[in-house]
């Protein structure tokens, strides 16, 4: 199999360039990400269908001809990318119409267990287990640990 | 005759596409559409029991979609382990569908406004039968975008606050899961010049070992985030527990077994010779502890019970790492089990969520007086999951065991001690839900200190209302004693069902454990796959 290595530089370029982008914050930038990684995958699929040039037809004629496969499957892709694009712009402007920002938050679980973390407390399970006394008490009584405070204007 | 049998494999992708089309053509009779989803599933349910009576007698069933080779074509094949797959996994979806309707019209009466739910969730089923049917990557790639593609929908239904924030982790590990796909099918497509996995099987072996091994890399890395192995589970208990109760059920219950069948197919095909046999009992290992020490820490059922579901996902892959026959026979075994009753306990706990307006742990107490019929409906599976004797959760764990036990290196010895403290770990934490929620009285019920607001249980019903209506409503039916509030039938009867379901792969687990293992005989010969796919060409 022969590659282009202009193609091959391409495809690194794009999709280096997409995971930069889908590091970021911002929903949008992640799906600007993921449209450039995407383009690059297609690129890709060229790659992999081997020199260029001949007609992607199959048994017309004896002439040489370029594997239609990776064409046909690159054209599923862009399919499967244009849709998933369209669903994921509807859902940052859905994110943007609710919070007045589009970026991505932290699960709150994780953030009350972080906060916990912070302040060297135990679960609320280890005390229940353990301290038969007052066994609601580190939860229900500490409101500043309840996660309502955490959502972000 | 023959050739309409032949097509019967495409009957489970192409009924529920169809059903879904005429859903949304029928889009303003609530009836009609209910209508249309039930009958679409039933006949899928109906086609895959012939599938794996066929495939069980005949050997594997292949069908070439428009007539193509199998080499340049897309092709369909249903052999024992896909067609018993697809046939617990169709049951699964249609309890659900049937609990989805009965909570539509609890909630929102019998002419509730149309949602967009059913034609999505036959697109979903139709995104399984395709996973399990296809008989080459791209399919297969095909096959679990369309499933996402649904599942994004169902995931964010309604769109409010908290889903949009959990659907936005999972809708970007599931996008990136799926470029690291397509880089895999071109990186084998390069090597080997096919997608198709009969003809990968025979090509495969003529690769250099780092080629080969890089590609399997690629695919297990792949599965690995679609099935939420250890370190790439994270994403799967910040998403899950969001979501409408059914559409968390049926995620639990199919997603994730997607992809475990991905990696049980492809390892057992294309890779029998197994290089990466220590890092898939490592990642086994982990995945059973870390995720049931995860689950042990919640103090919110459905969280408990997604934390569970990534811990039992070890169990499986524990199977797949041994690659004995009785290790396959297991896992195989293991998954139908894990569907069914994953499925029913994500079921019980919206009915929890119905009947008390929460799931936190800390607010519920004294179910088991206040509703004895839930408490059933919850012990049963939950003991089943934990594996307790007479139950199929352990019939499958102790084969697990026993094919660890026979492999007996000391890795596989580790595994085995991690399989028994995990399931001792189930236990414990299935038994705190049981404490917690319905054996222990309130501790304060007139308590009138105001409920710390908590977004993660708000919005469990499945059409997504406004999120200040539902909370209104959920706080108050949460502060009546409410005694004489019932199940609602509609919701309880297809949970009793599938309930029914899980004891019944106890009551008939000697046959059933018998098709696992001339599955499992069929995945280690190779050749009747592969001459039922090639064969015809």
């Amino acid at each position: 199999m022969t590659a282009n290595l202009m193609l091959i530089a391409v495809v690194g370029v794009m999709v280096g360039s997409g995971v930069t982008l889908v590091l970021e914050r911002s929903l949008t930038r992640i799906l600007v990400g993921f449209v450039l990684i995407g383009n690059g995958l297609n690129v890709l699929f060229l790659v992999v269908s081997g020199p260029a040039g001949a007609a992607p037809i199959l048994g017309l004629s004896g002439d040489p001809m370029a594997d239609p496969l990776p064409q046909a499957m690159a054209l599923t892709a862009i399919v499967i990318t244009l849709g998933t694009t369209g669903f994921g712009l509807a859902l940052a402007y859905r994110a943007w119409q609710l919070t007045g920002t589009d970026d991505v938050q932290d699960d709150l679980e994780d953030d009350l267990i972080r906060r916990r973390a912070e302040r060297d407390e135990v679960s609320v399970t280890f005390d229940e287990v353990d301290d038969t006394e007052l066994p609601d008490e580190g939860y229900a009584g500490d409101s500043s640990l309840a996660p309502e405070d955490e959502v972000p204007a | 005759m023959t050739s309409l049998l032949g097509q019967l494999v495409l009957a489970p992708v192409i009924l529920p596409l169809l059903g879904a089309g005429l859903c949304l053509a029928f889009g303003r009779s609530a009836a009609a559409q209910r209508l249309i989803s039930i009958i679409t599933l039933m006949a899928v349910v109906a086609s895959a029991s012939v599938l794996l009576f066929r495939a069980d007698q005949y050997g594997p069933q292949a069908f070439n979609v428009g007539g193509w080779p199998a080499e340049i074509g897309i092709s369909l094949v249903a052999d024992r382990l896909s067609s018993l797959l697809l046939l617990i996994s169709t049951i699964v979806t249609l309890c659900v569908l049937l609990y989805s309707i009965g909570q539509g019209i609890v909630e929102f009466g019998r002419d509730a406004p149309l949602s967009v739910f059913y034609p999505t969730f036959l697109v979903l089923s139709a995104g399984v039968s395709n996973a399990f049917l296809s008989a080459d990557l791209f399919n297969l790639f095909v096959g679990f975008e369309i499933l996402l593609a649904s599942s994004y929908v169902l995931i964010t239904l309604g769109g409010t606050e908290a889903r949009v924030r959990s659907g936005t982790i999972y809708i970007i590990v599931s996008l990136a899961s799926s470029a690291l796909f397509l880089i895999a099918v071109a990186s084998v497509y390069a090597a080997t010049g096919t997608v198709n996995f009969a003809q990968l099987a025979l090509r495969l072996p003529e690769l250099s070992d780092p080629v080969a091994t890089m590609l399997q890399l690629l695919l297990l890395l792949t599965f690995a985030v679609k099935a939420a192995v250890f370190p790439l589970s994270a994403w799967l208990p910040d998403s899950y527990p969001t979501a409408p109760a059914p559409v968390t059920a049926v995620f639990a219950g199919l997603l994730t077994k997607v992809g475990i069948y991905a990696m049980l197919r492809t390892q057992t095909l294309l890779f029998p010779t197994h290089e990466l046999r220590t890092l898939l009992m490592w990642a086994a290992i982990l995945t059973m502890v870390v995720g049931i020490m995860g689950a042990v820490a919640q103090s919110d059922i459905k969280r408990v019970l997604s934390f569970t579901l990534v811990s039992h996902i070890g169990y499986m892959l524990f199977g797949i790492a041994i690659a004995s026959e009785l290790g396959i026979a297991g896992a195989i075994f293991y998954i139908v089990h894990h569907i069914t009753v994953q499925t029913t306990l994500f079921l019980v706990a919206g009915l929890v969520e119905y009947r008390s307006g929460t799931t936190n742990l800390d607010r519920l107490g004294g179910l088991a007086r206040k509703a004895p019929v839930l408490a059933v409906m919850f012990f049963v599976p939950a003991m089943n999951l934990a594996g307790i004797p007479p139950f199929s959760g352990f019939l499958g764990k102790l084969a697990l065991i026993e094919a660890g036990v026979d492999a007996g290196d000391w890795l596989v010895l580790v595994g085995v001690g991690a399989a028994v403290a995990t399931s001792l770990l189930t236990l414990y934490a299935v038994a705190k839900i049981w404490n917690r929620a319905f054996w222990q009285p309130l501790e304060d019920p007139e308590d009138d200190t105001p409920v710390p607001f908590d977004p993660l249980v708000l919005g469990g019903s499945l059409h997504g209302r406004s999120s200040i209506s539902t909370a209104t409503q959920r706080e108050t039916t949460w502060k009546d004693d409410t005694e004489g509030v019932r199940l609602p039938a509609r919701m309880a009867m297809p949970t009793i069902a599938l309930g029914l379901v899980t004891v019944a792969l106890t009551v008939f687990a000697a046959p059933m454990f018998a098709v696992a293992e001339r599955a499992a005989d069929e995945l280690h010969e190779r050749t009747p796959y592969i001459e039922a796919v090639l064969g015809d060409g």
